[in-house]
């Protein structure tokens, strides 16, 4: 008796029953990441490259190190959030009458639960952070961003939470609710597992990780802009960064409550979102979608500006209507705090506020159709040339577009009430997630691999990847778009009528053909390496760019800038080049940077713990991995020995390094 | 202190004399003090006795307080921070009134509609029914 | 800004500045308006959960209504304090700007402990309530009315903790530019609470029960 309760005690609700021993796919899972994790950790080990890693990135708070983490990141998580969407669709391709396929709907809620989520929070939210951390800063001739340590604190935070997501694939299940786990199915009395707590802690911990970097980039973008960069020369990438973060500043907070009302109710009896006792379950959907729908122009207004910079680059000219593009960023930013009641049209709102709603929905296409025009006009009479990171922006112009037309068509309250909860709306949001962010986040990628690393991918895989992806993405979700609209709906795991299953082997196939877009990337990383010597970019300046980034050394010195550039123009970097600029050879000076602190990981270490614990119910870990983050977080702020110099022999050594490079390349 | 990082010295916030800023800092402290004051006097006497004009007066109060605050003690006006910290205010009190008021808007809409019939309601459809 | 900028040609365009400048690390850098910012972000949580008290403010499920349970007098009292702990932070400014370390040190522990007796009050409230069955479980109106001030309560506890930590740290080294900038914050963060502690007290507690 007292060996189960000292066990409770210990143990909280987890026992030999948590681990999933007897379901065949997640022990297979288990497995192969297990035997994958101990491979790497062994060549790390042997290699003897952790003190390394530790010193040079995972305790560095260059804004460089840390972009390039966080998309590796999403990168990892990519290909768990892609293989959850191969297992869904393989099943809704099987589980046909009789058939009832390879999942049962208990894992399959699991699996789209966790497809959603961690392909917004945990691929998508890292992937822009981590590009606009990268960029943003070279962009506007800063040398890091305006707080480096609350930089790599939000990184690891976003991994904490990522890393507790991943774990209950492991120790217990994750949500069957959906990917924003509605009230009240999420509250305990239908939830009662682990699922939802897992769920919203690790949500919770990543959330306070993008705050916190939203915060960070916002004020950098402000304080940090070098000498004559006025707000409308800067370049239009770091113009949608601004209203991408001033737009997370916004909605975060919405989410933080709605999750911490949500976690109250399930650990405090709370009645928010019961059924029972005046509980007001719609206040959570009208809580998360205050967040939800402004989260997608978050994530597609930095790849708006990513589509900016490669258009104006690859068409040799200067970006058509820069400053109707500023604008259309700023309205859309606002806007998108107007519409979120869409998300629940039939949930008994009357004419007014539907109509409100709707109308407002609807406008947001005029801003962003304005942007489309001014990529075709730059375009147009340009000298374009067709690498890939052009490709990418001609499939998203196209893809996109379409997505855009069918939410004009959700748009209106009575076709929703004919397609919501249907297949038709989760092509649609594909549609403007894959063709809008997904195609972005690969075209910044191509187009700044070589500014991190010195040489360019592989082009012949890259065009695989650029292929696989778009054939794919059409393939796999223009049947979707037919069923839906013949009324199929969203989440489920096994249709009655036959006469649909052609549509659903046919998405299967685009999946399959994503998977291919998805390893040639893969492919073109790992054939650039090999051949990195090929690829080399000795020039800094592979794509003959316009902007800032393009004048120092790829990959750029610790510093960024020997010298804090002065900014004349628009186009910078294209001004400089044109007006004769030469690099300075003589007369460095020290440089000022921040200190590396593993502070960082070991409070994100401790909050990964404080949610394990909450979890689980193991109340001795919640408090104490709690109690230790306030002694960790007090002690760092004793610590005054926050930044060094590095001497101007050191900036003349690297600076000369860079002189010769170029000159054996010219 | 050995701090190579600064290399100016850190100027004091704000510039324009201290006699200014206590005799601007003693004004914000009495506004506070009497527009706290006011609105507890009139709820706890009940001196309006109509309901309503004392909700409105109270309101407009925690708004004049709320002004009066950021002025005074959070010192924000239009040329703190380049106009930078004034812009991001106004953003987040627009932002706070679509949060507060559209929630509550919504929220009115979906109750209104949505509710479940009253527990007679019920019953009397069971009568209607016959089923007793 | 033009003596430190390198005048290389007459007619050539200044392409880099050779003299580090003040705009990164002088005066205040970037850190009054990044802790703006976070103030702005929190703001919006107090939002939602303004909302949210707005939108279960009636639900009272047949429990206790705030006429029955408000004890405006104590609301009154608590009020004054943490508006004296303002007034107070507001006093130790000047010496703070002034690098007394003395009187900056003695009116932060004043603000400190009005702050303390704020949360006291609080805590005695709470507990009062629980004592009558007005626990956070009963109703909607009970859950929101806890967590919004009980969230209030935690940001003051926050501040509570920082200010001793500020009481060493200026101890310690005295009133360095890194201590001032903490403290410029920390002062932002209080009166900030303070004005949170407005709509508290005027949408909770004095609409509540005039309701």
């Amino acid at each position: 008796m007292t060996s189960t309760s000292l066990t409770k005690t210990i143990f909280g609700r987890l026992t030999w029953e948590s681990f999933p021993i007897h379901e065949p796919i997640l022990l297979g899972t288990f497995i192969v990441v297990a035997v994958l994790g101990l491979a790497i950790v062994g060549l790390i080990t042997r290699y003897r490259l952790w003190g390394y890693l530790w010193k040079e990135w995972f305790t560095s708070v260059d804004h460089k190190k840390i972009g390039i983490m966080y998309i590796v990141l999403g990168i990892i998580m990519l290909l768990r959030g892609f293989s959850d969407a191969i297992m869904m669709r393989l099943q809704q391709a099987m589980a046909f009458g009789a058939n009832e396929g390879y999942l049962n709907a208990h894992h399959y809620d699991q699996i789209f639960t966790a497809h959603g989520t961690i392909m917004i929070f945990f691929v998508a939210i890292p992937l822009v952070v981590g590009l606009v951390n990268f960029v943003m800063p070279l962009q506007i001739g800063a040398r890091d961003v305006a707080f480096p340590f609350l930089n790599n604190l939000s990184f690891w935070l976003t991994v904490a939470g990522a890393v507790l997501c991943m774990i209950s694939l492991f120790v217990g299940e994750f949500a069957r609710t959906g990917w924003l786990s509605y009230a009240p199915l999420a509250e305990l009395a239908y939830s009662p597992d682990t699922g939802v707590d897992y769920y919203l802690w690790s949500l919770q911990i990543a959330g306070v990780g993008t705050t916190l970097s939203a915060i960070n980039m916002v004020a950098t973008i402000i304080k940090m802009r070098a000498p004559g960069m006025s707000m409308m020369k800067m370049p239009v990438f770091c113009w949608t960064a601004l209203c991408s973060n001033v737009l997370a500043i916004a909605i975060f907070p919405a989410l933080t409550a709605a999750f911490f009302l949500l976690l109250l109710d399930r650990y405090a009896g709370t009645n928010f979102f019961t059924n029972e006792l005046g509980g007001a379950p719609m206040m959570y959907w009208n809580m998360v979608w205050i967040w939800g729908h402004p989260e997608v122009y978050v994530l597609v207004l930095p790849a708006f500006g990513i589509y900016s910079e490669i258009t104006a680059t690859f068409s040799g000219k200067p970006l058509f209507g820069y400053s109707s593009m500023v604008y259309a960023t700023v309205v859309i930013t606002i806007l998108s705090y107007l519409v979120w009641l869409h998300h629940f049209f039939t949930m008994g709102a009357g004419p007014s506020v539907n109509s409100f709603f709707g109308i407002a929905t609807m406008v947001i296409s005029i801003p962003t159709g304005a942007k489309i025009f001014n990529w075709l006009f730059t375009m147009y009479r340009g000298d374009i040339r067709f690498d890939l990171p052009m490709q990418w922006v001609v499939a998203f112009m196209l893809t996109f577009t379409v997505g855009g037309m069918t939410g004009v068509l959700l748009a209106i309250p009575p076709a929703d009430f004919v397609l919501h909860n249907s297949l038709f709306l989760v092509a649609h949001f594909h549609n403007t997630i894959i063709g809008g962010v997904v195609f972005g986040l690969f075209a910044g990628m191509v187009y700044w691999f070589p500014k991190a690393f010195g040489f360019k991918l592989d082009e012949f895989w890259g065009k695989v990847a650029f292929w696989g992806w778009v054939i794919g993405y059409w393939v796999a979700w223009t049947p979707i778009y037919i069923v839906g609209l013949m009324g199929t709906t969203r989440r489920v795991h096994h249709f009655d009528d036959p006469s649909i299953q052609p549509y659903f082997i046919v998405a299967g196939i685009g999946a399959l053909i994503i998977l291919v877009g998805i390893l040639g990337f893969v492919m073109s990383i790992v054939m650039g390496i090999v051949k990195r010597k090929q690829l080399a970019d000795t020039t800094g300046d592979p794509w003959n760019g316009r902007t800032l980034e393009w004048s120092t050394s790829s990959p750029p010195p610790a510093y960024n800038f020997a010298f804090t550039p002065v900014i004349h123009d628009l186009d910078a970097w294209y001004d400089m080049k044109s007006r004769g600029y030469e690099r300075p050879a003589g007369g460095f000076r020290p440089v000022h940077m921040p200190r590396n602190t593993g502070a960082g990981v070991i409070l994100s270490a401790l909050a990964l713990a404080m949610g394990f614990g909450m979890v689980w119910y193991m109340w001795w870990l919640a408090a104490l991995s709690f109690a230790g983050l306030l002694v960790v977080a007090i002690a760092h702020t004793f610590n005054y020995n926050r930044d060094y110099f590095i001497p101007a022999e050191e900036v003349a050594t690297i600076e000369s390094g860079r002189s010769e490079l170029l000159a054996a390349g010219a | 202190m050995s701090n190579p990082s600064h290399h100016t010295a850190a100027h004091p916030e704000h510039t324009q004399g201290s006699a200014h800023n206590s005799r601007h800092f003693w004004i914000g402290s009495i506004l506070a003090i009497v527009l706290t004051a006011v609105p507890f006097w009139l709820v706890m006497t009940g001196v309006l006795r109509d309901m309503q004009t004392t909700a409105i007066l109270i309101f407009a109060l925690a708004l004049i307080q709320i002004v009066v605050h950021v002025v005074f003690f959070l010192h924000l006006d239009t040329r703190s921070e380049g106009g930078w910290t004034l812009l991001a205010f106004l953003f987040t009190a627009v932002i706070v009134v679509l949060t507060i008021g559209g929630s509550i808007w919504v929220m009115y809409h979906l109750n209104a509609n949505m509710m479940p019939m009253p527990a007679d309601g019920v019953a009397q459809m069971h009568d209607m029914s016959g089923n007793h | 800004m033009s003596d430190a900028i390198t005048e290389t040609a007459a007619a050539a365009p200044v392409w880099h500045v050779t003299e580090e400048h003040a705009h990164e690390h002088g005066g205040s850098g970037p850190t009054i308006l990044g802790f703006w910012i976070y103030l702005m972000s929190d703001a919006l949580i107090f939002a939602s959960l303004f909302a949210m008290f707005g939108v279960v403010s009636t639900s009272f499920a047949g429990g206790p209504q705030p006429r029955d349970i408000f004890d405006l007098p104590l609301v009154a009292l608590n009020t004054a304090f943490l508006l004296a702990s303002s007034i107070t932070f507001g006093a130790a400014i000047p010496h703070i700007e002034q690098g007394r370390v003395g009187p900056t040190r003695a009116w932060l522990a004043i603000t400190g402990l009005l702050g303390a007796a704020f949360v006291g009050i609080e805590l005695y409230e709470f507990a009062h309530l629980f004592a009558e069955g007005a626990t956070p479980q009963r109703s909607a109106f009970l859950s929101a009315f806890y967590t919004l001030v009980g969230t209030h309560g935690a940001h003051v506890t926050v501040g509570l903790i920082w200010i001793t930590v500020m009481l060493v740290q200026v101890g310690q080294r005295g009133l360095i530019p890194e201590n001032r900038r903490r403290l410029m914050c920390l002062s932002m963060f209080w009166h900030f609470l303070d004005i949170i502690w407005i709509g508290v007290f005027t949408f909770v507690y004095l609409f509540g029960v005039i309701r």
